[in-house]
């Protein structure tokens, strides 16, 4: 079965700025691929590369196996882009920006009863004859979903879709791009939130400064982190604590302590033990495990001292 | 690795319909403001025709026979419509990349040949209503002969494509406004004012009257008038000549910006 994205060694050269350094990777049909990075890391570069509003400097990238340079039609026609900035054309009502939309990309009057639907679950019908002007900012990002999903595109990427948008408009989003994603879509979203990437997406790419730091599953990246938090509370709460646990401790308020454990080199058995024979006793005592906020910036931060580096050079 | 930029196949041919909507949103797009596009141009037209014709059609005769006003009349509608085709193509590509709605035509699967003729057509066709308005209404004040329908319509046509043709080139190069109304103010409307629109070039002193010949617009409205009176200043298939070249060179130049995706894809 073909991938519904494959992007190969791709780099894009701005005069001034190296926004992509060689990304590989490809995302299964079917998938719910999140593209995650800071601004400026190069997700819109890579996004416009697979729209074919951006021609890659070096690499090739593909559409449901279709190559964007050399079949882009076809590649085009295999996606659905929803751009980051709120686009619009003054000059026209929604309905007629859908109906043109959906003739640009070859469809006529046969596609008419689609659009109808689009603009009913998007909740647009009752502004369908208003001008674009009249909408707020959250109808004219619907009306940029509805354009994206007018010629049927197997895959839908979303370009920070929720930058801005308050939080009613968000669930609406995600509950819509799920349901997409349930109806058999490829979806790839960027976003610089984590929580929507770790609410949304199966696996996850980490792009940063144009290059990937991490492609993996949510479980899989969170694994990466090595650290864990135990939370204790002590009797008595002012026990002196043992240096092997004393190391440990991240916070401390009275008898309650933070410690900060290592996935491999600390067991919670042994600072338990230790705390025993130091006579300290444990009330009680719960782990917290990482979220994708701590993998993030702990892989943004690695890749920070090389870029450094580079920059200098 | 194929040279061919697509395969044959399914998703592979032309995008007519794709073609055809894009022409309908360029015309759709200037009829929602038919004051600016049509009125407008229209009633500057009869504004130079009351001037000059109203001053100088008594003291004047260009051709034997013709009358100022008679000359004036074809000349004033070619250079409407030549100046309405410049500006629909231009100014719809530069609001377009200013807005940055560009992108929903750039996401299509429409070729450049088929955006390139889009445009251009949809450019033709303001020029057309835009001249056809003029020529309409100076018909109340001017007696104008008609030599041959065919010829008008066919120098019409032809002038409108080029200058809707650099007008894409126009608009796909300007960054700012400015740039664009630079381009207006010092390319296309002092060629197209001193193309012969309000005198013929015969009358006029060295060296204005060689350099004349060397620009293209003089043999567009030197052709279209022969085609109301019968009689120019150059011969009517040299002016066929010229505006077809300038057609296929200024079209040329539009492809090659559009395939390379100049300034529109970065
Ligand atoms: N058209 C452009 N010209 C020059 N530099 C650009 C252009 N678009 C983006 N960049 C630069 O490329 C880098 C990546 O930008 P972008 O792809 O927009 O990142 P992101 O979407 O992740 O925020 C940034 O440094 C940005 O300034
Ligand atoms: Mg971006």
């Amino acid at each position: 079965m073909t991938e519904a994205i494959r992007v190969e060694r791709l780099h894009k050269r701005y005069a001034a700025v190296h926004a992509l350094r060689g990304v590989d990777f490809a995302v299964a049909r079917g998938e719910f691929f999140g593209l995650l990075g800071p601004n400026g890391a190069g997700k819109t570069t890579l996004i416009g590369i697979l729209a074919g509003l951006v021609r890659p400097t070096a690499g090739r990238a593909a559409v449901m196996g279709h190559d964007v340079r050399r079949q882009w039609r076809a590649a085009r026609r295999s996606l659905g882009l929803v751009p980051q900035e709120l686009v619009y054309d003054p000059f026209f009502t929604v309905r007629e920006i859908l109906w043109l939309q959906s003739g640009y990309f070859g469809h006529g009057r046969e596609n008419r009863a689609w659009i109808e639907e689009l603009l009913e679950v998007l909740d647009l019908a009752d502004k369908a004859d208003a001008n674009l002007q009249e909408l707020s900012g959250g109808m004219k990002r619907r009306v940029l979903i509805a354009q994206a999903l007018v010629h049927r595109p197997p895959v839908v990427v979303l370009d920070e879709p929720t930058a801005g948008v308050d939080v009613e408009l968000r669930q609406a989003l995600w509950r819509f791009t799920r349901r997409l994603h349930a109806e058999g879509h490829t979806i790839v979203l960027t976003t610089h939130y984590l929580e929507e990437a770790e609410a949304l997406c199966e696996r996850i790419a980490i792009l940063d400064h144009g290059s990937l730091r991490a492609l993996d599953t949510k479980a899989g990246l969170l694994a990466r982190h090595p650290w864990r938090c135990l939370c204790l509370e002590l009797e008595p709460p002012d026990a002196a604590l043992p240096e092997a646990v004393a190391r440990l401790v991240t916070e401390r308020d009275g008898g309650r302590v933070r410690l900060r454990l290592h996935r491999l080199h600390d067991q919670i058995g042994a600072v338990l033990e230790s705390l025993r024979a130091a006579g300290v006793r444990v009330r009680d005592l719960h782990t917290e495990e990482p979220g994708l906020e701590e993998v993030f910036l702990e892989l943004i931060h690695e890749g920070a001292p090389a870029q450094a580096a580079e920059a200098q050079a | 690795m194929s040279a061919r930029p697509e395969p044959a196949g399914r998703g592979a041919a032309a995008n007519l319909r794709g073609l055809y909507t894009l022409f309908e949103k360029e015309v759709l797009r200037f009829l929602k403001v038919v004051v600016q596009t049509l009125l407008t141009p229209v009633a500057t037209a009869l504004l130079y025709l009351v001037i000059f014709g109203g001053v100088l059609a008594a003291h004047l005769e260009v051709y034997p026979g013709v009358g100022y006003g008679a000359f004036l009349v074809p000349g004033l509608i070619a250079m409407t419509l030549i100046q309405n085709a410049f500006a629909n193509s231009s100014s719809s590509l530069i609001q377009s990349k200013m807005t940055g709605n560009l992108i929903f035509v750039l996401v299509a699967p429409v070729s450049p040949l088929e955006f390139y003729l889009a445009f251009v057509a949809a450019a033709v066709v303001r020029g057309l209503l835009v001249g056809a308005g003029v020529w309409l209404v100076a018909l109340l004040f001017v007696d104008l002969p008609l030599h041959s329908p065919a010829l008008v319509l066919v120098f019409a046509v032809l002038s409108a494509a080029v200058l809707g043709a650099l007008g894409v080139v126009a608009g796909i190069w300007a960054e700012k406004f400015e740039q664009l109304a630079a381009f207006q103010n010092f390319v296309v409307l002092p060629l197209s004012f001193l193309s012969g629109v309000f005198y013929s070039i015969g009358s006029l002193p060295a060296p204005w009257d060689r350099l004349s010949w060397l620009n293209p617009f003089f043999y567009m409205i030197d052709g279209f008038r022969h085609g109301f009176l019968g009689v120019s200043d150059a011969p009517p298939g040299l002016s066929l000549a010229v505006t077809a070249a300038s057609l296929a060179v200024v079209s040329a130049v539009c492809l090659a910006m559009l395939a390379r995706g100049y300034k529109i894809r970065q």
